[in-house]
């Protein structure tokens, strides 16, 4: 799982029936002390709520289906947590 | 699977159903020297593994089969903890 920014959405009308009423958004993905890392970016379907330039967990790969309502869906990038805190260890 | 090290912790309220009360880790992915090779992941766990700890872990699809019946939606979890690594001098790095 990725740590990521939501940073847009993308709308489409002509999709998958099997899509329908997902909220799809863009996300960048991020290091954990919160800078954007260069290039690369997701659309990644939306199962909590998030909203723009919040910070997320995503979901990549077929595991990505086993998210509760992304069950035997053309999915393979969901959004799955909001980020409340990052916690990284002084080494 | 892979060796790591866990770097930190990540916590969310707001998260899917599924997710629902699995810890979430921080990983810094590491080669077989022990130097660190890639980006940082979050990784969710099966073993306790606390900060600073020498694991390794699996990713993709597999990932989830630990918590098998529940379905986690996960693409990386923490599977083991490293008690020790034994190298040849020729394969580091």
């Amino acid at each position: 799982m990725l740590l990521a920014r939501v940073v847009g959405t993308v709308v489409a009308t002509r999709k998958d029936p099997r899509l329908e009423g997902f909220k799809l958004l863009i996300v960048k993905p991020v290091a954990p002390d919160g800078k954007e890392e260069q290039g690369g970016y997701l659309i990644a379907v939306d199962t909590v709520s998030a909203g723009n330039r919040e910070l997320v967990i995503t979901v990549a790969g077929s595991s990505a289906r086993m998210a509760d309502g992304c069950k035997d869906k053309p999915v393979d990038c969901v959004i799955v947590g909001i980020v409340d805190g990052v916690d990284v260890d002084k080494t | 699977m892979f060796l790591g090290r866990v770097i930190g912790r990540v916590w969310s309220t707001v998260k899917n159903p599924a997710l629902e009360s699995q810890r979430l880790l921080l990983v810094q992915p590491l080669g077989a020297g022990l130097q660190p090779s890639g980006k940082t992941l979050v990784c969710t766990d099966i073993t306790g593994a606390g900060a600073g700890e020498l694991i390794y872990w699996c990713r993709g699809r597999e990932s989830s089969f630990p918590f098998l019946p529940q379905e986690v939606p996960t693409d990386a979890t923490i599977v083991g903890i490293v008690d020790s690594v034994n190298l040849g001098k020729k394969a580091e790095g």
